[in-house]
């Protein structure tokens, strides 16, 4: 899928957990989101994106959540 | 069912064993606990206190003569066909105005009431025509019935003395006709147009000799008249009769089902002559409608026999090529094949479906089994995705259930009302009719919404206390405002989040909400709103007593749409709003089937009964159940198969019911994705949008046609039913939709083995802890039944999480408003907003088939003078609308419900591509589309878009390869 989709699609979740005062659990929450709406090939796609291209585009705590606790 | 009419807590069995749903008992039930006792033609009866004479008369077995009482309407007291004697009382009284008292002794039937009946009888009868025996409603008169009650033999005024009977008869409403020589001027039409319907059309005008019903200044057409058929039922002549009664006869028998449009969910009896409807007549006893009905459910229904319906399945290789028209057995091996090529080629995770909210609750789960167990891929998707996918997800996540909280009679306890972003008055006509009773009774009303709605201020009698006009977009910017008040100001009912709510998340809320910048003063700039306002509104709400939201796509539809569900949920929460009538969180679903369709599995996450596909209990027991292994990941979200469609990896679709390219956004986006497949499976009544772009289609059947259920907004689950056989009859054989789904199962591979949609059913409520006591069987012993229904609520559940949450604890969640990227700039300066009207229904597919056309025959845009004015446009203007999506082109409206910088229109009719300009911007959660914020420009244009010019070309070729004429293909 186009990345810059996914990439939107990633921030959004992350802009939904930003006020959460602790940011372990908000980045826990952004990928267990991930983890339960994506397809697979969407979470591969994207985790491989922060793997690769360093996530470029994506927020901080976003790229964090995908690299550390995204099922692929 | 239950003789009290606004009782929603569910009557013990004997109490009903009186009660006789085909009777008119004259005179609403009392809702008094206190029951009288007293003697009525010497048989002793005890009634509830407040019932009037006549409704225990009847109760009592004795039937006393009325023409204006009947049990719809309060009543009237006018033709005092009804007297009665009470011993030691004067006179005597109409028994329908008078109230039962204790030990008071009643007759009925004495000479002297006789004489005084067949008076007035005598008085009706020399003013009206005697053409009985020619009359359409001759045999269903109860102006003739009582003549004969009353032992009416000769009238002794004659018949030529001053008359009405050469009154014109007004024909200007499609649907029904008035013919004032019938009238009786028993005023039940005016009646039920006010209390039933509130919409006050109807008005009795002069006095005496003259008086007569007057629907506005000319006629009904012209008039505030919305055509919901309130008065047509009421009359007890033949003045205001359906059309098709009169063309066609009294109907013989009558089957009770559902109206398969919005999510109210209706109750009507079908009234047929063979297998022909005569005319559809909403049901008093129908738990969501009580005897009420609109234009859709009542008259609407025409389209499944009209001539545009493809009753032949067809297919053809490339959609440049004509339909070929062939069996049902080779369409159905045609599409099994072309899915088995795809498989074999491009992988399980390149083919998926979609069903509608249109589906009954059997198709759905018979469709996302085949998805799930036989293509092998979780990729099913429905239209609520589109609608109200937020809804599920914002209140699974507070209050463990998706699903509203009441039932729709709950609103007669409300004391105060909230409405977001949705418009009742067009949406959910009956529900509102409800809603405007309960508001007339003094409930105090809130509207957040940016257009001024019809229950702003102009709906008789009904103000709205505030008016909180934000501006589009900004739905969870209120939400917070809303909350800090609460917050701040010490109006949180603390006992009941202690009680009833995780308290660390209710910490973490409160504390988020009362930061100053989500005081209605910080914000007020933002939403365009007065802070004031917003302070005194949600003071109201948190102590006005019981407060309920009722809340619409107005919500959803947004880029946090499941960012406000949540918030609502907080405040419900939050002021103790929750557990009981009254109060609750209300979705109001726009089809009839959206919480159905959500219920039965066809997210791609989650199995029937929200189990999440990763749930390996779920998993194996599904596995079990079906035979096939299952996938534990989740599947494709429409937007996901459509974007991987565009780049050619997602080649199949079986698509039942639904019409994405006119429901969907960016309509260029889904054409082009629906040309980049190979097989695209259509199942539908007429060759719709999408099945412009289809490989194979096979002919539905329509609501009439087939048995099923479909489930409200109340979570009611109502049945529906065949009367008629279906009409895609090839070689003498017509399938029920299921059937469809089940031989391309079968023929795949895989045996689908029912007999009737019931055996579905049973396999639904075997395998889904909430359905568990679900049965056709049930449904017809109880008429209809709200999930969930198991062994602890063995005839369903009408309010839900009275004594505890279904997750346990009530979950607060921070709501952070985060604006959209939509936002206007000198390019795209005005946000166009979407909706809908009354008399259409989605797409339109259904409605603009019938004879509501005659209300919107165009979709238009409305726009604020001031935006008008300065871009030139004049009322009637056609004007292009542009956004960075596309361009459309619509006939202007100026007028000052829209703000200025906010221009409005609806989606009924494809050829107005109002999609065309929406955007693939969507919600954080669910992706449901941001239909309701697009930024656009507008100007004067005199010709069409390119998009408008290419689809009239592309759709009349289309409907020629299916042998149809574009032009005879248009609306009757
Ligand atoms: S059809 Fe409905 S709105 Fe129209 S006059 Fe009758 S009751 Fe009133
Ligand atoms: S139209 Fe029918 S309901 Fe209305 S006043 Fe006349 S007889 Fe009564
Ligand atoms: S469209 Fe809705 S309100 Fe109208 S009759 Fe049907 S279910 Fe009832
Ligand atoms: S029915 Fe009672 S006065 Fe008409």
């Amino acid at each position: 899928m186009d990345i810059q989709r996914l990439i939107t699609m990633a921030n959004q979740i992350g802009d939904f957990y930003e006020s959460y005062p602790d940011p372990a659990q908000a980045e826990q929450g952004i990928a267990e989101h991930i983890n339960r709406f994506w397809a697979l090939a969407m979470r591969q796609q994207i985790a491989q994106y922060v793997g690769q291209q360093a996530g470029v585009g994506l927020h901080v705590p976003v790229q964090k959540a995908i690299a550390a606790h995204l099922k692929i | 069912m239950d003789d009290i009419k606004y009782n929603t807590s569910h009557q013990p069995e004997h109490s009903r064993t009186n009660y006789d749903d085909q009777l008119d008992y004259g005179t609403p039930a009392s809702l008094s606990s206190k029951q009288v006792t007293l003697s009525i033609d010497d048989r002793e009866i005890s009634v509830p206190e407040g019932t009037s004479i006549m409704r225990a008369s009847i109760m009592a077995g004795i039937n006393v003569p009325k023409l204006c009482a009947t049990d719809s309407l309060e009543p009237f007291g006018s033709c005092r066909l009804c007297v009665v004697e009470i011993e030691g009382r004067r006179g005597y009284p109409a028994s329908c105005t008078t109230p039962v008292a204790d030990g008071i002794k009643v007759h009925t039937q004495t000479a002297k009431l006789a004489d005084i009946r067949r008076g007035t009888m005598e008085l009706y009868i020399s003013d009206h025509p005697l053409d009985c025996l020619t009359c359409a409603t001759n045999g269903d008169c109860e102006l003739q019935d009582m003549a004969g009650a009353v032992g009416l033999r000769e009238v002794r005024y004659g018949y030529d003395g001053e008359n009405h009977l050469k009154s014109v008869k007004d024909e200007s409403n499609p649907y029904f006709s008035f013919d004032p020589s019938k009238c009786i001027v028993c005023s039940r039409c005016v009646r039920a147009c006010e209390e039933t319907q509130g919409t006050f059309a109807l008005t009795i005008s002069g006095r005496g000799f003259e008086s007569k019903v007057a629907a506005g200044v000319t006629n009904f057409l012209d008039s505030e008249c919305v055509s919901c058929g309130a008065c047509v039922q009421a009359c007890p002549t033949a003045t205001l009769i359906e059309k098709t009664v009169i063309d066609h006869g009294v109907p013989e028998h009558s089957v009770t089902t559902t109206c398969a449009y919005c999510g109210v969910g209706c109750s009507f009896n079908a009234e047929m002559k063979g297998e022909e409807v005569i005319r559809m007549v909403p049901n008093k006893n129908g738990g969501a409608n009580h005897g009420h009905s609109c234009v859709k459910g009542r008259f609407a229904w025409g389209y499944a026999t009209h001539q545009d319906r493809i009753t032949t399945p067809m297919i053809r290789k490339s959609i440049k090529d004509e339909w070929q028209s062939v069996s049902w057995e080779e369409a159905i091996n045609y599409a099994a094949s072309e899915i088995k090529r795809i498989e074999a080629k491009y992988g399980r995770d390149a083919m998926g479906g979609i069903t509608s909210s249109r589906c009954t609750n059997e198709e759905v789960y018979v469709t996302q089994k085949l998805v799930r167990a036989v293509f092998g891929t979780n990729n099913v998707d429905t239209c609520a995705r589109v609608c109200h996918s937020p809804t599920g997800y914002g209140l699974k996540q507070t209050i463990g259930e998706s699903a509203g909280t009441q039932t729709f009679d709950s609103v007669m306890k409300s004391d105060v009302i909230m409405i977001i972003g949705a418009n009742p008055t067009d949406g959910h006509p009956v529900f509102a009719s409800q809603m405007k009773r309960r508001l007339r009774e003094g409930a105090k009303l809130i509207i957040a919404d940016p257009r001024a709605i019809d229950l702003v201020e102009n709906s008789p009698h009904i103000r709205a206390d505030y008016h909180l006009n934000l501006r589009p977009g900004t739905n969870v910017a209120l939400i917070s405002a809303l909350a800090h008040v609460v917050v701040t100001e010490g109006l949180v009912k603390e006992d009941f989040v202690k009680e009833r709510c995780e308290w660390d998340s209710f910490v973490l809320w409160r504390d988020f909400v009362a930061k100053p910048e989500n005081s209605p003063e910080a914000l007020a700039d933002e939403l365009g709103v007065d802070a004031k306002k917003i302070r005194e509104a949600a003071r109201l709400f948190a102590t006005g007593g019981n407060a309920a939201i009722y809340y619409g796509l107005g919500v959803t539809e947004h880029s946090q749409g499941s960012t406000t569900v949540m918030g609502i949920a907080n405040l419900a929460m939050a002021t103790g709003n929750v557990g009981r009538e009254g109060v609750g969180i209300n979705p109001l679903r726009g089809q009839n089937n959206v919480q159905g369709s959500c219920d039965m599995g066809s997210m791609p996450h989650e199995y029937p009964g929200y189990r999440h596909v990763s749930d390996p209990a779920a998993k194996a027991l599904f596995e079990a159940a079906w035979g096939r292994p299952l996938s534990d990941e989740p599947g494709l979200r429409i937007p996901n198969m459509l974007d991987l469609a565009s780049e050619g990896r997602f080649k199949a679709l079986y698509c039942v019911g639904e019409d994405i390219v006119q429901s969907d956004p960016n309509t260029q986006h889904v054409t082009h994705a629906l040309e980049n497949m190979e097989c695209v499976i259509v199942q539908d009544l007429f060759l719709n949008e999408t099945a412009m772009y289809a490989h194979v289609f096979f002919p539905g059947a329509s609501f009439l046609e087939k048995s099923g259920t479909f489930t409200n907004a109340e979570r009611r689950i109502s049945p529906v039913r065949r009367v008629m056989a279906p009409k895609n009859n090839v070689g003498g054989q017509g399938y029920e939709d299921w059937e469809i789904t089940a031989m391309l199962a079968q023929a795949l591979g895989y045996k689908m083995d029912y007999q009737h949609a019931s055996d579905i059913m049973d396999e639904i409520a075997a395998l889904t802890p909430t359905f568990k006591g679900v049965s056709f069987a049930k449904l017809d012993q109880l008429g209809s039944i709200q999930w969930p229904c198991n062994d602890d609520y063995p005839t369903g559940t009408p309010t839900m999480h009275i004594d505890a949450f279904v997750r346990g604890k009530g979950k607060f969640f921070i709501t952070k408003y985060v604006p959209t990227t939509e936002r206007v700039n000198a390019k795209y300066p005005l946000i166009l907003t979407t909706g809908r009207i009354l008399s259409q229904y989605n797409v339109g597919a259904q409605t603009r088939r019938t004879k509501n056309i005659a209300w919107h025959h165009e979709d238009v845009v409305e726009i604020h003078p001031h935006d008008a004015t300065e871009r030139g446009i004049k009322d009637g203007d056609w004007i292009g609308i542009t956004s960075r999506a596309g361009e459309t082109v619509l006939r202007a409206q100026l007028t000052e419900r829209v703000q200025a910088g906010v221009i409005y229109t609806t989606f009924h009719h494809p050829e107005s591509g109002a999609n065309v300009i929406t955007t693939d911007n969507s919600d954080w959660a669910t992706n449901c589309p941001e239909f309701k914020v697009t930024a656009v420009q507008v100007s004067r244009v005199n010709q069409l878009s390119d998009w408008q010019l290419h689809y009239k070309t592309f759709s009349e070729a289309q409907l020629a390869f299916a042998g149809r004429d574009a032009e005879a293909a248009k609306i009757d």
